[in-house]
This record gives C-alpha cells, structure tokens and sequence, in this order.
C-alpha cells in the first residue's frame, strides 16, 4: 500500500483506504470498499468504470461534497477530509474545481455571473466591491479564452450544451483552484462538442499545469489522460495500464 | 454576496412569491387605515367629551351643594394652584323641559346646568358649540338681534342647512307675538260674536260650523315658514287672560311684561332636545331662539320641592355628541341658584354642586386628581377627570381598537402561512439549486440566508406598497366614500348618526411602524423553517434532484 507522501514532494491530491457505503432498504450497499489513489502535480487521470462502479461517489468524496466512512482524504499532503464544515466549504470554493456531467448552472444568472458564482460567495459585500473588478475580468478572460466572449450576457437557457459545459469550466476555474474534478464533462454531449470540451481540459494540463482528475465510463474519452484507474464495483479490477495504477482494495 | 443577489434575482423572477407579497400589502393596508379611521374617530369622540367636560370635575354628592365656592377655590389652588389653568362653578340638577309644538306639550327629561358665563369658557370648548358667532366669542344670556348661523358651523359645508334659523332670536319673537296677536284678536272677535256675554274659549283651535256664522272663516293656528309650527297658544284648560305667557305679571317691576320687547332668563338647550333632520338633510326646529319653555326642577331643600319656571331660548349647544347635546340645558347660575334656594339668606354665600376645573398643558390630571381626594373627603366630595367621567365608553372604544388589531394582524398571520407554504414549495424547486451552490463553497447557513433575506425582501415589498395602499387610502377616504355611494347608491357614511360630515382620520406614524414591524416579521418567520431545510440538504443529493 502506498503511504502518501507529505511537504513538497506530496501528490497534490491522495486518497487512502477509502470506504463509503449507502443504507439500502434493510441493508447496505458496498459503493467503495478500501481505495488508493495519488495525483500528482500537473497530472492528468482519468477514471474509468461502468455505471455503478463508485468513481462519481469517489470523484464527490475527494471533492469534499461528501464524507468517507473510513479512510482519508488529502490534499497537497494535508487531510482534508476531516475538517470543519467551514474549512471544508473554504476549501471547495478556493482549491478545487468542479465541473459535472449536467453542467449544474445557476439558471437565473447569466454566463458571466455564473462564472464569477465562486467568487461571488467567497466574497462578502465589501469585499466583492473591492474586488469586483479584478473578478469581473478574470472572468472574461476565461469567457474568451473558451470562446464565449459573445455569450457572456447569455442564460444557460440561451446557450448549447457545448456551451454551457465551457461555462462550467470557467467557472470552476476562476478561483484559481489547485485541482480539477471532471464528472463525466462530456457526457451530455455529442461527439464533436465533447471532442472540444476535452481539447480545453488537455491545454487546462498542458499550458497551465493544472491537475485534472477526470471520471468517463469510455475508454476513448479515458485515453485522452495521462493515465487511466479502472474502478469496477469499489474494486480494482485491472491495475497498471497504461502506468502504475495505485488503487488498492482493502 | 451571492446572498443578495440570489434574493433580489428570485424576486424578480418568481411571480408566484408575489402572491404571498400581495396578503402582505393587504394586511398591512388594512389594518393602516381601520386604526387611523378608529384612531380618528376616538380622538374625535375624547375631544368632544374633552371639550364639554373640564380636566377635573369637583362635585358634591349632594343636590344641594356646598356652600362657598370661593372658599373651596382657594383651597384648590392652595394644593394645586401651579397646574391649574382655570375654575369655574356649576350647579346641576335633573329637570323637565317643556314646550308646546302645535298646541301640544313635549316634555323632555334634561339635565339643567347653572354655568358662569364669565368663567365658564376658561374649563371647556363650550363657547365653540354657540350657534351665534358673538356667543361664540363671548357667552351672553340676551336673546340676539338675529345672526344666527344656517348652516352648521363645524362643518365645511356652507350651504345653509337651516333655513328657520334666518330668523331666530328678536326677529322671530316678535314675528311670533305678533302673529300671536293677530289670531287672539281675531279669537276674541269670533268668542265676541257668538258669546256676547264675554265667557272665557275653551278650545284652543275651534272652527266655527255655526249655521249662523256660516261665513265666518274656520280659525285655523299660526303657521310658520318651512313648516316649523311652534305654538306657545293656551293649553285647552286655561284662559287668556290669566294664562299667556306673553301677559305674565313681573311682581318684581309691577307692571306687565312686552315680549315683543322683553325675555325671561335666558336658556342654551342642546340642539338635540329641538331639532330633527328630515330626509332631505335640512334640519328642522321644534323651538327656535326667541322662543320660551318650562323647566321644571327640584329645590335644594329638604326634601327637594319641584318647582316651574319659564324661560327664553337664546342660543343652541351643539357638540355633536348626542349625550350631552339632547340632555343638557344651560342657564346662569346665579339664576338657578336664586331659583332653588341655593342663596343663604344672611350672609348671601350662594351654594354650588360642582366646580370645574381645567388643568395647564401637560400636567397629569390623576396625579391633581389624586392630591385633592386627600384633601377632600371622599363622603362628601367627589374628584373625578374627564376620563374617569367617561370610563365605560372610553374603555369600550379602547377594547374595540385592541380587538380589530388583533383580528387584522390574523390576516397577517394568514399570509405568513402564504409565504412558508410558497418558500417550501421554492426551496423543493430550487434543490438542485442549492447543491450547486454547495459545491461552489456556500455554507449550510448562507444557504439559509437567501431564503431569510428572500423572506426579509418579500416582507420589506409587501409591507411597504401595504403602506402606500394604506395612506393612499386613509388620506382619501372622504373622496373614496363618495365615489362608493355613487356607484351603489347607498349611503356609507351618515353624519346624522356619527355627527361628523367627513370620516376623521389619524395616522399615527408609531402604530405604522409596528404593523410594517410585526407584517416583516411575520414574512421572515415564516422563511425560517423553508431556510432550514435547504440548509440541511446534502449536496450530492440535492446535485442529484430534478
């Protein structure tokens, strides 16, 4: 089993024996039954298992929208998953990005207001009014760069689904988080939109060394990564391909 | 900041939130304008009690009076003389009222007040009530040479009202003895005619169907212009020479009274003991100015004696309270006291059964009322305020005001209802919602927070376009009555019940806070149980919700 690493040589995100488990009518069902798993800095993973599997109930725990039964949760080498409330809400609006198969926009603000939505609850009201500037333009700066300068003023109404999961992405980006979580981002898209969707993640790592894990059920979408985990059923079914793959039931 | 912009985006957006504002607005309108229509109308009603009875009333519990109110005077202001203002004495008894109106008699139960004219406008609003302006400005018992107002003079409306007051006073007296004159002349030619041996009438109004006096027209009573038929002719049982009113010996002067040219003492009865308004609106007399009546009294003796004297009308009181103005009489006390006995014989101190007093601006009249019971002995003497004379009603009209409000802020509570079921129903809606913001970082209680301040802004809306309603409306109503009685064609508002011509209104801006106070309240209440809900969804499963 590998022990996370801490200090500056630390993965920037690790998960270590982590359980979860849901009540099921008069039983409990075994979603993830002890699992490994490191991020490097600048690393780009995907992770890959059929419907059921557990990698969104993992994605959502390393995105502390949830609590393991057992285990822990790292990031760059501190354990997060054990943090106060408030730490934990701190830490998703400033270290780390989500985007979500159904894009989830806020549907009565615009593109732009759904961008800046992070920023928008990190900052009280006199705060946002000394820094809503500097926001407002790092927010059009991702619009553009993601080819939605003109649609800024739009409504997730008024835009495609290609569109809206750009959005998606600028808006997790705009605070500048450490790592990327991807819940399947291109799994309400057809192929083409899709196809531009993991162009953007790939520069995301590529130009900005920007640490992306990445949930998909297709193996094509998953050859896009770095590297590939395959989870089946909350257990590792094929380690190592095409690299050292560190899950590890317990 | 998301917070507000959420709230300010939901109230924009949701129209269905809109109609729990509008049970708002409702409520907190209705409830402006029945507290400043009551408040209107109690202040109305304190005012006029107010303006008849003084601050403090000191009285005996006897008819008969104390003796000396001088004396009594100075022992007041020695207590209490830094607050008060003004004193002056009053003698009051129960009486009858009588006077004949087409040659029948009306009695009417009245409750007779010697007052001093000199001093009585110090302790009241009395002088205000006079239906002549020079009684107005200064009380006199002198019958006036006309001037009497025809129209009510505390309305806004000058269209003349009352036509037969044109003529009151020394025009109508005269008018009326001579027309008096004129029908005994021909009275006593008729009786000449068919009685030469000069027997006594003994019918008031009889019409000759003599055969033999055929062509002698059938008499008939004076009648007045506008029909205001008053008749001081002879009861049946008496005869004109010793009878008329208007021939009465004055022992005192020795000789026979003019009344074309002369009055008894002078009288102010409440307007309500002459009056009645007909269906038109114009008011109409049973008795005028000019005119005399019996008043019938107990003495001060023991036991009391009911005694009769005759009187001339001078003026009317008006208060628009219909207590005071169809029971109370006033005359000078000097005559009344002199009339009952009231005047020791050696010494000539003249007893009196109350004094009135008025109290200087801003002194606590219980607190005065209080000082001079110690002074003065309960078994003897009686120290009432204005209020503690008025108690049951006052306390009626308070415990009516405090009853509506509650029933109003009911309606309030109504929409409260409104506004938890609409949020529930939001927050179900806007689950998904909230996980997305909980991904994003937004803490349990900042989610809570839009829905409270959403609560807070639908409560702010509602309360506030209830107070524009609300003021629009109270500032308008006289003009909003009148449209309404246009367009049903029923009377909304009848002076002659409340004798106001226009609803009085009073807005009173601390009571206004409190509703739109309480309304807020009760929106942000109402949120708090939907707030806490969203704020204890999970996130993933809220992520997950449709």
């Amino acid at each position: 089993m590998h022990v996370a690493g801490t200090g500056i040589d630390a993965p920037m995100m690790s998960v270590h024996g982590v359980r979860k488990s849901y009540r099921s009518g008069a039983g409990s069902l075994d979603v993830l039954c002890g699992v490994d798993l490191r991020l490097e800095r600048g690393e780009f993973i995907a992770i890959k298992g059929q419907s059921g599997s557990g990698k969104s109930t993992l994605l959502h725990l390393m995105g502390l929208l949830d609590a393991p039964d057992s285990g822990e949760v790292r990031l760059a080498g501190e354990r997060i998953d054990t943090l106060s409330s408030s730490r934990r809400d701190r830490l998703r609006n400033t270290s780390i990005g989500m985007v979500f198969q159904s894009y989830h926009l806020l549907p009565e603000l615009s593109a732009m207001e759904n961008v800046l939505a992070p920023l928008l609850v990190r900052y009280g009201v006199l705060d946002w009014i000394r820094f809503r500037s500097q926001a407002r333009s790092r927010a059009c700066e991702l619009l553009e760069r993601f080819g939605l300068g003109a649609r800024m003023h739009h409504t997730p109404r008024q835009l495609s689904g290609g569109e809206m999961q750009r959005v998606a992405i600028a808006r997790a980006l705009v605070g500048r988080p450490q790592v990327l979580l991807a819940d399947e981002p291109t799994g309400n898209l057809d192929s083409v939109s899709g196809a531009g969707i993991l162009d953007t993640l790939g520069r995301l790592n590529r130009e900005d060394g920007l640490s992306i894990v990445m949930v998909t059920h297709d193996d094509a979408i998953a050859a896009r990564s770095d590297r590939i985990v395959r989870l089946v059923s909350g257990l590792v079914e094929d380690i190592g391909e095409p690299n050292d793959a560190v899950i590890v039931a317990a | 900041m998301y917070k507000l912009i959420l709230c300010w985006r939901y109230l924009r957006t949701r129209w269905i939130a809109l109609a729990s504002v509008v049970s708002v607005t409702l409520g907190v309108a209705t409830m402006i304008v029945v507290n400043s229509v009551m408040a209107g109308f109690s202040h109305e009603m304190q005012s006029r009690i107010h303006g008849v009875l003084s601050d403090l009333v000191f009285e005996s519990h006897s008819l008969g009076g104390f003796p000396d109110a001088r004396w009594h005077m100075e022992e007041i202001l020695r207590t209490s003389g830094d607050d008060v203002l003004g004193m002056t004495a009053t003698v009051a008894v129960p009486a009858m009222l009588n006077f004949q109106v087409r040659g029948q008699w009306v009695t009417r139960q009245v409750m007779f007040i010697g007052i001093d004219k000199k001093t009585h406008a110090q302790v009241g609003d009395f002088g205000r009530y006079l239906q002549h302006s020079l009684n107005r400005e200064q009380l006199s018992f002198d019958l006036r040479e006309g001037g009497y107002d025809t129209h009510d003079s505390q309305s806004d409306d000058p269209t003349p009202k009352r036509p037969a007051m044109e003529d009151a006073g020394w025009p109508h007296r005269r008018k009326r003895v001579e027309r008096e004159r004129i029908w005994r002349e021909k009275l006593e030619a008729v009786d000449a005619a068919e009685h030469p041996t000069d027997k006594p009438i003994d019918t008031v109004f009889s019409a000759t169907n003599n055969s033999a006096n055929a062509e002698i027209e059938p008499l008939v009573p004076p009648v007045f212009e506008n029909g205001d038929a008053t008749d001081n002719a002879l009861p049946s049982n008496e005869t004109p020479a010793t009878n008329d009113p208007f021939l009465v010996a004055r022992p005192q002067e020795g000789r026979t009274m003019d009344p074309s040219q002369e009055q008894f003492v002078g009288i102010v009865p409440g307007i309500g003991l002459a009056s009645y308004r007909d269906v038109s609106g114009v008011d109409r007399f049973l008795i005028l100015p000019g005119d005399d009546v019996k008043v019938t009294f107990p003495t001060a003796g023991t036991p009391p004696k009911a005694v009769s004297d005759t009187f001339t009308i001078v003026d009317f009181y008006e208060s628009k309270m219909s207590e005071y103005d169809s029971n109370f009489v006033f005359v000078p006390i000097e005559s009344l006291q002199r009339m009952r006995g009231m005047i020791e014989p050696q010494t000539g101190i003249a007893s009196v059964n109350a004094i009135q007093i008025k109290l200087k601006p801003g002194v606590n009249p219980e607190q005065v009322r209080d000082r001079l019971r110690r002074i003065f002995p309960a078994e003897l003497y009686s120290v009432s305020t204005w209020r503690d004379k008025q108690g049951p009603l006052l306390a009626a009209v308070d415990m009516e005001m405090a009853v509506l409000n509650i029933l109003l802020f009911m309606i309030i509570a109504v929409a409260g209802f409104g506004i938890l079921a609409i949020f529930y129903m939001i927050v179900v809606e806007k689950t998904r919602d909230i996980g997305i913001l909980k991904s994003l970082g937004a803490s349990a209680s900042g989610v809570a927070g839009i829905f409270l301040g959403y609560g807070l802004a639908l409560g702010l809306v509602g309360a506030g376009a209830g107070l524009a309603i609300g003021l629009a409306i109270t500032w308008n109503i006289n003009s909003i009555r009148v449209g309404v009685e246009w367009l049903t064609g029923q009377r909304v508002f009848d002076p002659s019940i409340y004798y106001f011509f226009k609803i009085p209104t009073i807005v009173n801006p601390f009571t206004v806070s409190w509703i739109i106070f309480g309304a807020v309240v009760i929106a942000v209440g109402s949120s708090v149980l939907p707030a806490i809900r969203a704020a204890r969804l999970h996130p993933v499963e809220a992520l997950r919700h449709d």
